[in-house]
């Protein structure tokens, strides 16, 4: 039996139903990403045309990190939950009871958050630009869309939420308790969140062939990843609580 | 024992799919089991079980609360590797890298239903046919429902159903892929009478229509009422075989006679009767050890007549399936104190 993309979309589909239908996977999906174009907006606004380039840069700089914040933090509490909220839901055994393949359940899960935050994430940065460019100060706008700022978002955006998503989900294949899983996804998250800090903040000077490099790598590790928690998906430990 | 394949539909009741469920290779067994054992660390959860069940067998496994029951079905389903021995599972070797075939072509029901509690029956119903690649899907779970009567429930949010209706829909998630060997873990768990009763009368009729059924359960009436065979497992494996089969190897046949007054010599009247092995005086009348029930009742009563005594009843003792299972159960514990 081979990789099947059914199975994958079965989850997938499951998955977005089943957030669809969720008050508070609804209400993080809202607030959260309101709040971080309302945040960097201020920031933009607030930021004085007769200021000094190292303060612009500053500027836009905490501005785009909390764009980066939307697909670093919001995928992360969907996928901590993926796989411990089925097991302590219980429905976890009879999707494993099924011909599913490790490798199957854990794609379908990592698409189902995958593909809002992503959407999200972009529509969030495409008001964010839309609204500086057209009430933001001219020299303010053209700081924004100077640099490597717009290209690191647009790269690092999936990269991110997809290193979001393993980290959230090895956790969760690991983790007795959905609330220690969530706690310590979003601190998986963190190390790699403080090196695109740098960058936003100009502390590391990226050039465009640096930002594609880097992302380049950060694909191999969302790649490699994929691998990682496949292999430390336990079924017999999932449904029994012991190790094998 | 494997029974014949019922080639009737119950109650106008139709497989799932248009193929006949019962049908698996002819001459062999849904279930082949040689010596299995699993252990987690020290603890043995089930030891050098050994079995078969024949396609279109409703097989019943009992035993007592931590016997190893569930154990032995998430082994045979490839969700627990064993720790040794064999099996053959609907054709199919268990070996690791057969799970997502051996998984395709069974189903189990675990005990706890397990539903998406905001999806509605068919979202639930949905995503297992995407996840067993079925074709007609819509068909395929329309079947399912009418199967188990929920034909007019696809629409209701899963978290709104009871907790009986929600076994149901269990019950037809695991009948989408018209599995070969349909295992049933305490399908009635939980529930009250009425619930279990429905649950009764779906598995009822899916024997008739001659799915091979694996059902654990310890509720014995269930077993008794619904299996061909039973097996008994406290760890490792006490009995096999068809409850009246286990009735005579633990119990001798015997008759119960009811008279109106005790006789004034019972041995003179009772003891030398051909067929009679033994009697005791109960507090109703007498229970006589006998070798053929058929052919001693005539015989006592006869006796009785002309030894002056008012009969008002003679019986043949019916050791239910729990007494079987006590009776191995009691062995059990009293092995382990000494």
């Amino acid at each position: 039996m081979s990789f099947s993309w059914t199975r994958v979309r079965a989850i997938s589909v499951k998955e977005l139903r089943d957030y669809r239908r969720n008050r508070f996977v609804v209400g993080t999906m809202t607030v959260l990403p309101l709040l971080f174009v309302i945040l960097p907006l201020i920031q933009v606004f607030d930021a004085y045309a007769h200021a000094d380039s190292t303060n612009l840069n500053l500027h836009v700089g905490v501005s785009m990190l909390y764009m980066l914040l939307i697909p670093a933090f919001l995928p992360s509490t969907l996928a901590a939950y993926s796989v411990v909220g089925e097991r302590e839901q219980g429905t976890l055994e009879p999707v494993l009871i099924t011909p599913i393949r490790r490798e199957e359940f854990l794609v379908g899960k990592a698409l189902a958050a995958f593909v809002p935050t992503l959407v999200i994430a972009y529509v969030v940065f495409g008001i964010f630009l839309a609204a500086s460019s057209l009430f933001a100060r001219p020299v303010i706008a053209s700081a924004i869309y100077s640099g490597t700022h717009v290209l690191v978002q647009l790269l690092f955006t999936p990269l991110l939420a997809g290193w979001g998503i393993w980290v959230g989900i090895a956790v969760s294949a690991r983790s007795a308790d959905v609330r220690v899983a969530q706690q310590l996804s979003v601190l998986g998250t963190l190390p790699l969140l403080a090196t695109l800090a740098l960058m936003s903040l100009n502390v590391i000077t990226v050039s465009a062939s640096l930002a594609v490099g880097l992302a380049a790598v950060l694909l191999a590790i969302d790649l490699l990843a994929w691998r990682v928690v496949a292999a430390m998906f336990d079924r017999e430990r999932l449904i029994t609580g012991r190790r094998t | 024992m494997t029974p014949q394949p019922a080639t009737q539909q119950a109650g106008g009741a139709e497989p799932v799919t248009g193929a006949p469920i019962l049908d698996g290779p002819k001459g062999d067994s849904a279930l082949v089991v040689e010596h299995l054992t699993k252990r987690f660390g020290e603890r043995v959860a089930f030891d050098d079980v050994s079995f078969e069940v024949g396609y279109g067998e409703v097989f019943g496994f009992l035993g007592p609360n931590g016997a190893g029951k569930t154990t032995t079905v998430r082994t045979l389903g490839t969700l627990l590797a064993p720790t040794s021995g064999s099996a053959m599972v609907a054709g199919i070797e268990l070996r690791p890298e057969n799970g997502p075939a051996i998984r395709s072509r069974i189903s189990i029901m675990p005990e706890s239903p397990g539903l998406y509690l905001r999806l509605t029956v068919m979202e639930n119903l949905e995503c297992f046919a995407g996840l067993y690649e079925l074709d007609d899907v819509r068909g395929r779970i329309e079947r399912a429902l009418r199967a188990v009567n929920l034909a007019d429930r696809a629409g209701d949010q899963c978290g709104s159903l009871s907790k009986g209706l929600r076994q149901r829909v269990a019950l037809a998630r695991a009948l989408l892929n018209d599995p070969a060997v349909l295992f049933l873990d305490e399908p009635t768990s939980g529930l009250d009478p009425v619930a279990s009763r429905e649950v009764h009368g779906l598995i009822a009729s899916l024997r008739e229509r001659g799915v091979t059924i694996f059902l654990t359960t310890h509720r014995l009436e269930e077993a008794e009422r619904l299996c061909h065979r039973v097996a008994i497992l406290n760890t490792t494996l006490r009995l096999i075989g068809r409850p009246d089969e286990l009735r005579e190897q633990l119990f001798s046949r015997s008759l119960d006679v009811r008279v109106r007054a005790p006789l004034e010599d019972p041995n003179a009247v009772l003891g030398g009767l051909p067929g009679v092995e033994g009697w005791e005086q109960v507090r109703s009348g007498y229970t006589l050890a006998v070798s053929d029930p058929e052919i001693t009742a005539p015989q006592v009563a006869r006796a009785l007549v002309g030894a002056g005594a008012d009969i008002l009843s003679i019986t043949e003792s019916r050791h239910s399936l729990e007494d079987v299972y006590l009776e191995l159960i009691d062995e059990d514990v009293e092995a382990r104190r000494r």
